[in-house]
């Protein structure tokens, strides 16, 4: 692992599925055993350029989210090395089973892509909005369950994910990411990032709310809360050990996810810390509630995932110290 | 036009396989007879469909039981696997005093077929409707690496209720998998009755054919007319194949085939007492085919 962080976190100029397209075709050039699965959904996952130079190691299933999983974990069987990808929505609850039985079960390797994480579906509303893919993701033995932060680490993983074995679901946003790491990062699949030190609190997000993490400790900077940051973009297998520290040495925890509270990033480090060091911690996420339509920005303080979220219940925590 | 020449077996092989199908439906009922229960009525209906791809119709090395070229087997029945099991190991694929372990603590031998626990076993399955997918899934990749290697596919006719399986069939017509061969073993009974009573089911053959697959309807217990017709599916090109089995659920076990509720039975009393004598009929009639 080797980090490089960004001076300035902006908006990055190359969306996320263009950089999720480009990084296949380059591996694909090298390993003929790489296909591609989708669900009517190429053209919004920005994978038409794969299709035109890899015709016939495309597969776009149609509307059919069950028999691409199966068709995936089949393929497996005789060595390719499929990356499948719909909305998180359907790649994850519509055919749960066919990921457990065809995929997990029978020991696939299946790299599964669930685009528009959350909020981030935005327009498409309560229907297509995943608040509890990586819940149920994580609920699968064996599954490694990941959502990559900004381009950069999704060129990486991506490229990690073609050479290794077994279930994987990446949650992936589709458009622009806030720009975290600078180019040349590499990411350990199973180890946390730190992205800022502080000793009063340490804030455990992943996705988009990494760069509300970072914003949050800004402001707490200013209040004299000195704030850790980490980012903890692998649900499981999860880093252990980077929370049990950063529970040692700051005494309390704030955890951060574009999802539900249940069953996500917040349980699962809240797991962590019930069995080895119970310390206070809080929330912020998607109170077990539907999603709904509206611009980004809305839903972001509809369901309470601003920086300012973060914030309120930083200082809730520390009141519990 | 159809090379029928070709597809024909002499009176030898078809002896042979009537010989292996008895073999086979034998070791079947004793597996289910040492355990007391077990699925036996779906498991009986393919056994003569089993003798003929394990025994004639399929490239397969028991000794090298992933062989990049051979053929595939996936049942997506996987309540079938006690069956399955008794032709693996008729086969050689694993000792045959390993079919007493089936459902045991730790045995290689579950319930539902599992291709990481037993030797043999191409694809796992027992949520029924997945191994259409993984079927094609296999058939799709033997074809991206130049292999002329066959997917074969036993799905049960209550198996067909399932969405997945009609999913499957739109797109293997579309992609033309003409090296996908499907059985549907129609014994006309799903675990809560007739197929025609809990979800009628019609005309299958002319369902898959009118999703553009090629069909035929063949005595399921006749192993010289389900081996014609898969070398007639052979023959087909671009365009999948369907091979309706005509079966009956406990299929040449005679207190079986009379239970109503046959899809899963523990065996009472009586039904040890008949096993037995079945058992007997099964190994008498072995002896005949050694003459």
């Amino acid at each position: 692992m080797t980090i490089w962080l960004a001076k300035n976190n902006v908006k990055e100029d190359i969306e996320m599925r263009n950089i999720y397209c480009q990084t296949l075709i380059e591996l694909a050039r090298e390993n003929e055993q790489i296909v591609v699965l989708d669900a009517d959904l190429m053209s919004s996952m920005g994978m038409i350029p794969f299709l035109k130079e890899f015709p016939e190691r495309t597969f776009n299933c149609g509307v059919q989210e069950a028999n691409m999983i199966g068709i995936a974990a089949g393929l497996s069987a005789t060595g390719k090395i499929p990356f499948a990808h719909t909305f998180a929505t359907f790649a994850t609850r519509r055919c749960y089973d066919q990921v457990f039985i065809s995929g997990a079960y029978a020991k696939a390797n299946v790299r599964i892509i669930g685009s528009d994480p959350g909020v981030t579906s935005a327009y498409n509303g309560g229907t297509h909005m995943p608040f509890e893919d990586m819940g149920i993701m994580r609920n699968i033995p064996e599954m490694t369950v990941l959502e990559p932060t900004d381009s950069v680490m999704l060129i990486d993983i991506i490229k990690q994910l073609a050479g290794l074995y077994g279930m994987f679901y990446v949650r992936l946003l589709r458009k622009n990411a806030i720009k975290i790491y600078e180019e040349g990062s590499t990411f350990e699949i199973g180890k946390a990032v730190k992205l800022k030190d502080g000793k009063d609190v340490t804030l455990i997000a992943n996705g988009i709310m990494i760069a509300e993490a970072l914003k949050a400790a800004e402001i707490l900077d200013k209040k004299g809360v000195f704030v850790r940051v980490i980012d903890m973009f692998i649900l499981k297998p999860i880093d252990k050990e980077t929370i049990i520290t950063c529970a040692k040495e700051t005494g309390a925890i704030v955890t951060a996810e574009n999802h539900n509270i249940i069953n996500g990033l917040g349980s699962a480090v809240a797991e962590v810390l019930a069995e080895n060091t119970p310390t206070p911690m809080e929330r912020v996420g998607v109170k077990d509630l539907f999603g709904e339509v509206g611009p980004v920005d809305y839903l972001k303080e509809r369901f309470e995932l601003t920086a300012n979220d973060i914030v309120r219940r930083v200082e809730r925590v520390l009141k519990r110290k | 036009m159809i090379k029928r020449g070709d597809s024909m077996l002499n009176q030898k092989e078809v002896n042979q396989l009537e010989k292996f199908a008895t073999e086979i439906r034998l070791e079947t009922l004793k597996e289910i007879k040492n355990l007391g229960f077990g699925h036996i009525g779906g498991a009986m209906s393919i056994v003569e469909a089993l003798a003929v791809l394990y025994g004639k119709a399929m490239k397969i090395n028991p000794k090298e039981p992933k062989w990049k070229d051979r053929d595939w087997l996936v049942v997506s029945k996987g309540h079938a696997g006690p069956a399955v099991y008794a032709t693996l190991a008729l086969k050689g694929y694993f000792p045959i005093e390993e079919l007493m372990t089936l459902n045991k603590p730790k045995t290689n031998l579950p319930s539902h077929c599992d291709r990481n626990k037993t030797i043999g076993i191409d694809m796992t399955t027992g949520s029924l409707g997945q191994g259409m997918s993984t079927a094609i899934g296999i058939a799709l990749g033997n074809r991206l690496d130049r292999r002329d290697s066959y997917t074969y596919l036993i799905l049960g006719d209550g198996e067909c209720d399932e969405g997945q399986v009609w999913e499957g069939a739109l797109f293997a017509h579309h992609h033309k998998l003409d090296h996908l061969i499907t059985f549907i073993d129609v014994n006309k009974k799903q675990l809560d009755g007739y197929t025609k009573d809990i979800n009628d089911l019609g005309d299958i053959g002319q369902k898959f054919a009118s999703f553009g697959w090629q069909a035929q309807d063949v005595n399921g217990a006749d192993v010289a007319k389900i081996y014609e017709a898969i070398e007639k599916a052979k023959e087909i090109k671009e365009q999948p194949s369907v091979i309706i089995l005509d079966t009956i659920k406990g299929q040449g076990i005679k207190f079986v085939e009379e239970t109503m509720a046959n899809h899963h039975m523990i065996f009472s009393a009586a039904d040890h007492k008949a096993a037995e004598k079945c058992i007997i009929e099964l190994e008498n009639k072995l002896k005949e085919y050694l003459v």
